[in-house]
């Protein structure tokens, strides 16, 4: 097997695997009836009058959720060449990445008591 | 023909399959097109079977929960259509076929097309670096988990674009929520992978079975803790009881794709469904040894190399699916702030020192000798097996206790807010 093989298979997969789904969806869509209507087209609120536009402002603590992803998925990142070498890399190595992980356990636990953790 | 011939060729029915469709190809066509074309045609005819594969397992699994979940509810479950309900998938498949599309006034129409259509395929991909059976993984990457993880990952603004779409007030919340769940139990998911890459020592998913042929993962100390952290992280990020948020219909309705109608909404389903047997075939691949049969004593072992790989692949992958559909029957639903405080203040820790316990499990048995060199002594093993399921015990311990306090604070005001 070639380098570029895998590759080569996913480019077909990619074509197949997107335009499989959106074929059927397009055939669907003459295949199903369509009668639109004011209050069928309405946003489902449980059957209450709409208030309020969704798309305006929402919790910041979503942002603060997608932070601390970015902190702690990059440092899983730089964890996983370390892991491909570990035999090679030796003690020595792994004492380097525990200093490397307790800095991040340090901004974690800050992260903990400043309630940065909790969903309010 | 003895036993053990026949048994190969079972083992090799697949590969010999398509072998046999490419020898057939290069008798019709001329030597230099055959050369030109034959990566595609390849390409081809291993894209189609994980794209049949994948549908039709779905159909089943579908029938599979509903069928379990109704004998753990003492009912009986789908019986009409079929034979024990088996063609329930199929009518069901129809009846999405004919469904009206209601699209929401005020959404973005082409997002609202175009996200059922891409929200399948990144799940498909998953399916294509998983070893279904010795030499049977359809794209043997060098770094097949990092690209299972990548292709997964694809879910999260994927989740966001449906819910946002709509304009709708619960799809949009619903999907939010359903990121920062996907993205809290990613962090644990992954660390605990690196545990398994660690002692691998390769992120080829074809090579992490292969390195488990004399031991599964699962029978190490970091192994079996790193099981059940990928266990529940992968169930939560397939959004599964108990953590279906994105679905607590008591608070958010369906969650991001309450708007969604039709086939448009079967296509979400397909995905979730398909993602946690993905999530599950990952967890057998790394920790339950893959396409390899389990070690059993020497008069067993004649019977249990007859059953060809795939079929110990797919038996694991069914025992953890049955897992999840499990879950689903039993567990009830966890609160958002408790979802959250279980991915960040345990799991997330816990993965750490699962990484930590397979270094020590390492340092402990390899050290000495070479790796691959005469094996360390029992004693010396069963002390690292203390060693390790200690600092496991003791971190887990310690942090269900600060939890508990946590959870103890947490509830008082809010139940008193709620008094009358």
């Amino acid at each position: 097997m070639t380098v570029t093989e895998p590759y080569v298979i996913l480019a077909v997969f990619a074509v197949l695997a997107i335009g499989g789904p959106a074929a059927s969806l397009l055939v669907a869509r003459f295949l199903a009836p369509h009668h639109p209507g004011p209050v069928k087209q309405e946003p489902y609120e449980c059957g209450a009058v709409e208030a309020g536009d969704p798309w305006g402002q929402f919790r910041i603590q979503f942002y603060l959720y997608a932070l601390i992803f970015l902190v702690f998925d990059v440092e899983a990142l730089f964890l996983y060449p370390w892991a491909m070498v570990f035999r090679e890399a030796g003690f020595a190595g792994f004492v380097e990445v525990m200093f490397f992980i307790g800095l991040l356990v340090l901004a974690w636990a800050y992260a903990w008591r400043h309630r940065a953790l909790e969903w309010e | 023909m003895g036993i053990g011939t026949v048994a190969g060729r079972l083992d090799r029915v697949f590969i010999e399959g398509k072998q046999f469709l490419m020898d057939m190809l290069s008798a019709l066509l001329p030597g230099d097109w055959y050369a030109a074309l034959s990566p595609v045609v390849s390409a081809l005819v291993v894209s189609t079977a994980v794209l049949v594969f994948a549908p039709v397992s779905m159909m089943f699994l579908t029938w599979l929960e509903r069928k379990a979940v109704a004998r753990f509810q003492d009912r009986i479950g789908p019986n009409r259509a079929g034979p024990a309900g088996l063609l329930q998938p199929i009518a069901d498949g129809i009846k999405m076929f004919l469904k009206e599309d209601i699209v929401p006034r005020g959404a973005d129409g082409f997002l609202h097309f175009l996200v059922p259509a891409l929200v399948v395929a990144p799940v498909f991909t998953l399916y294509l670096v998983l070893p279904f059976g010795r030499d049977m993984t359809a794209m043997d990457l060098n770094v097949g988990l990092l690209f299972f993880l990548g292709a997964s990952a694809v879910q999260t603004p994927l989740v966001i674009a449906a819910g946002w779409s709509t304009r709708s007030k619960y799809p949009v919340l619903g999907s939010m929520r359903s990121a920062a769940q996907i993205l809290s139990y990613e962090i644990p998911l992954v660390l605990v992978l690196v545990a398994v890459v660690m002692s691998a020592g390769t992120m080829s998913t074809s090579a992490i079975v292969e390195a488990q042929e004399a031991r599964w993962f699962i029978a190490t100390p970091w192994g079996l803790a790193g099981f059940l952290v990928f266990v529940l992280a992968s169930t939560a990020e397939a959004n599964r009881t108990p953590f279906d948020m994105a679905e607590a219909e008591s608070e958010l309705v369906a969650g991001f794709h309450t708007e969604y109608a039709g086939l448009k909404f079967a296509m979400f389903q397909m995905a979730e469904f398909l993602s946690a047997f993905a999530a599950g075939g990952l967890a057998a691949t790394v920790f339950l040894g893959g396409w390899q049969a389990p070690p059993v004593p020497g008069f067993l072992a004649g019977a249990v190399s007859v059953v060809p790989s795939w079929a110990w692949f797919h038996l694991k992958l069914y025992a953890m699916f049955f897992v999840l559909i499990w879950f689903r029957g039993t567990f009830p639903r966890f609160r958002i702030d408790q979802l959250l405080a279980f991915a960040w203040k345990l799991l997330f820790p816990m993965s750490l020192l699962v990484i930590v316990a397979a270094a020590i499990w390492h340092f402990g048995l390899e050290s000495g000798g070479a790796p691959g060199g005469t094996g360390p002594g029992a004693a010396r093993e069963l002390a690292m097996w203390g060693a390790c399921l200690g600092l496991l015990a003791v971190g887990y311990l310690g942090l269900s206790a600060i939890l508990e306090r946590e959870f103890s604070r947490m509830n008082r005001p809010r139940e008193m807010a709620h008094a009358p």
